[in-house]
């Protein structure tokens, strides 16, 4: 197909021209015109589903799904005629019908992409008996929540599953008026191969799948007198959390962000991204040693709690190639209860560690049981940044007019590099920086490595790291990772060193996030990420003072007998299925 | 694992071994699967999902997708009821009833000795005899309830 070819159509008396092999929705919307959808989602794989998107074309017998129709040229389109407008609030009514209704009570309240379609159409009335399941919900993974009694089989969630992360926890079951959406034999997410990603609950547009909320645990904890509460925000926080408050796409929130945090009544308001340059001392000399001592090689990055658990479940044959290190959440976590709770005198079993994380897999991670030392674990609560959004609404505070804080010392020192651990690439470059520069012992003059940024599937790059060359890859989303590393058990490809991300894009699209389907968005919070590396008065991990402190004064070195005891971790070999 | 777990195992391998990495093969191996095992057990699934290298979500949506696929055991002769249109108008349900009365279950169960389950099924094709009933591979039509009794005596003995 010639790409330059173009179509000239009319959608509602204007006339449209697009490139062939554009799709009637994706004309109207490059017209101006906004057609509904529900099954269909722009980063992934078209379905025509659910018909809320139909339209009228003159010729065509029966009204077309604009989502999957391609555009024809002197095609003339209505997306806005009586009988358009009738059919779609039929299938809406029919939606609604087969839905649980209990929309006050439901965590997409407001926010319900079925709810909002009901709405627009006016659908005040359902005159189809109520055709609702009432299936006990899968509350099985720490995770997420799957609620098939609102589900409405878009089947959003099953391709991304399938299409974007490689996983397929998710499928179609049964036929007609019985299909179900769930994993196989009806058996909890927690007893699949789940990587806890949530990106099925990022993209599903109604209450279905939501995450495991620590919301009341985090509130118990701040209302108990005998517990200091601690709390680590995530680099992708701050660029996304404005979202949930109507402030642009792209914000950088982070002063006003832990304004609120302090106002909610935790005692200390850390950064996750200390424990990010912590992380890539350590990492960064893993990778140093392994080059000297033969391997294993490729080292793989271990901060995406998404990425470890898929490893486990298909590639456990790779374990040894991941870092022993843990993510920056749990380093933070372990070194609360040790490092900061001997510095403040506090008994460790009174500190309440939360975390706030653009990802459901967090909550996975933190519960692992090997996450604990004598029963004090390293991270108490997970809090996804769409929770921490409604707790800021439940204590009435307006986020976008809050003052500007700064976190608080030590453990709220953080440089650039551990601010771009929140998008693709960003672990890669933090580490590249750190470790040309131990290497070499000279001062890196272009810290900004180019080739590792931005949101193409698989970046590669080669790096001089003082006689040697590196050769490193950067790949996010899982499936894009279960090709890579595919290739690499072949034996086709080679590495020293890969970042995977399990998220597409990275942390800033975690499934924790506000939720958000365009790459515009995006783009926009990896450009927030960026601007706060940017603005960072130190911005390579080894030169962090706060860090320098905590081996000076706690650690010893990077890979000391002390950081293996904390700060390492290992996995296990998990069912492919 | 008994003898005969293992010949089953083996001959399941085989038709695996037969179809791997061809488009299309799932259901033909599930086929085969239900033709060796007499059902789909979630072992079997899971055989046939790593042996053809598909997702075991894909293999069960396909397994009961397809009411020819069964999850549960069945009994050694399977009654397929035809609910069809025309079998339905001309008294399909009364044959279901006396069916059930007489082996003592309900539609899609299978009877305590293992011999029989019983089933209803969309339309067959075979308009002409309504109401229709199959036992295996044997088909009964222009059926009355008070045929019933004759027809499970044929193959309650054998």
């Amino acid at each position: 197909m010639n790409p330059l070819k173009m179509i000239k159509l009319t959608i509602n008396d204007r006339s449209v021209e697009v490139a062939e092999g554009t799709t009637i929705l994706e004309a109207a919307a490059q017209a101006g015109i906004n057609i509904p959808t529900l099954c269909h989602h722009p980063e992934l794989r078209k379905e025509g589903s659910c018909r809320v998107c139909v339209v009228e074309v003159e010729g065509a017998r029966s009204l077309v799904a604009s989502c999957v129709h391609p555009v024809m040229e002197g095609m003339v389109v209505r997306t806005n005629t009586d009988r358009v407008r009738w059919t779609r609030k039929n299938i809406i009514e029919l939606l609604v019908a087969a839905h649980d209704r209990d929309c006050l009570t439901c965590d997409r309240n407001n926010n319900c992409e079925l709810q909002r379609l009901a709405q627009d159409y006016g659908v005040r009335e359902v005159r189809f008996p109520a055709a609702v399941r009432h299936d006990p919900p899968d509350c099985s993974s720490e995770s997420i929540i799957r609620d098939t009694n609102k589900c409405i089989l878009c089947g959003r969630c099953i391709r991304v599953c399938k299409d974007i992360q490689g996983v397929s926890a998710l499928g179609l079951a049964f036929r007609g008026s019985r299909t179900k959406v769930g994993p196989a034999f009806n058996r909890g997410l927690a007893n699949v191969a789940c990587t806890n990603c949530g990106q099925c609950v990022a993209v599903c547009p109604v209450g279905a799948l939501k995450e495991r909320s620590a919301i009341d645990d985090v509130w118990k904890a701040l209302n108990d007198k005998a517990k200091h509460v601690v709390v680590q925000v995530a680099p992708a926080v701050r660029a996304a959390l404005g979202e949930e408050f109507g402030m642009r796409e792209g914000s950088l929130v982070t002063g006003k962000m832990v304004a609120a945090l302090r106002r909610l009544g935790f005692d200390r308001v850390f950064d996750t991204q200390f424990a990010a340059d912590v992380t890539i001392m350590e990492e960064g000399h893993e990778l140093l040693h392994r080059l000297e001592n033969g391997g294993p090689l490729p080292l793989i990055t271990s901060c995406s709690p998404g990425w470890i658990k898929y490893c486990e479940h298909f590639y456990p044959q790779l374990l040894a190639n991941v870092s022993s290190c843990k993510s920056p959440q749990q380093i933070f976590g372990a070194l609360v209860k040790t490092y900061y709770a001997e510095n403040q005198g506090l008994d460790p079993k009174s500190i309440f560690s939360v975390s706030v994380m653009p990802c459901t897999a967090k909550k996975f991670e933190a519960a692992r049981p090997e996450m604990a030392r004598d029963g004090v674990r390293d991270v108490d609560a997970v809090l996804t940044t769409r929770e921490l959004a409604r707790m800021i609404r439940e204590a009435g505070l307006d986020l976008p007019s809050l003052p500007e804080e700064e976190f608080d010392l030590p453990m709220g020192m953080s440089t650039g590099a551990g601010a771009i651990f929140g998008v693709t690439g960003g672990v890669m470059e933090a580490a590249l920086r750190t470790v040309v520069e131990t290497v070499t012992g000279k001062e890196l003059r272009h810290i900004e490595f180019e080739a590792v940024r931005g949101f193409n599937g698989v970046k590669e790059a080669t790096v001089a790291v003082g006689d040697r060359i590196l050769r490193a890859a950067v790949v996010h989303g899982l499936a894009n990772a279960g090709e890579l590393l595919g290739r690499f058990c072949r034996g086709e490809v080679s590495y020293d060193f890969i970042e995977i991300m399990a998220c597409p894009g990275g942390c800033i699209a975690g499934g924790g996030q506000p939720r958000s389907c365009s790459k515009e968005t995006l783009q926009m919070r990896a450009n927030a990420l960026y601007r706060e590396d940017l603005g960072k008065k130190v911005r390579k991990s080894h030169e962090n003072p706060a860090v320098q402190e905590v081996y000076q004064k706690f650690l010893g070195k990077p890979l000391s007998e002390k950081s293996h005891h904390l700060l390492h971790t290992s996995y296990e070999k998990r069912s492919d299925l | 694992m008994s003898e005969r777990d293992e010949i089953r195992r083996k001959e399941l391998d085989e038709v695996i071994e037969h179809y791997r990495g061809q488009e299309g093969g799932l259901i033909p191996v599930l086929q085969k699967a239900q033709e060796i095992y007499g059902y789909l057990p979630e072992v079997v699934q899971e055989r046939i999902a790593r042996g053809l290298n598909v997702p075991l979500s894909d293999v069960y949506g396909v397994a009961t997708f397809y009411s020819l696929f069964s999850l549960k055991p069945v009994g050694d002769y399977k009654i397929g009821i035809c609910m069809g249109t025309a079998c339905y108008v001309k008294g399909a349900a009364d044959i279901v009833d006396r069916v059930g009365s007489e082996l003592g279950i309900k539609v899609n169960e299978t009877t305590a000795d293992g011999r029989f389950t019983l089933e209803v099924t969309r339309c067959i094709g075979a308009c002409g005899l309504a109401p229709v009933l199959t036992v295996n591979k044997d088909v009964y039509g222009r059926l009355i309830p008070d045929e019933i009794p004759g027809i499970l005596s044929k193959y309650k003995d054998m």
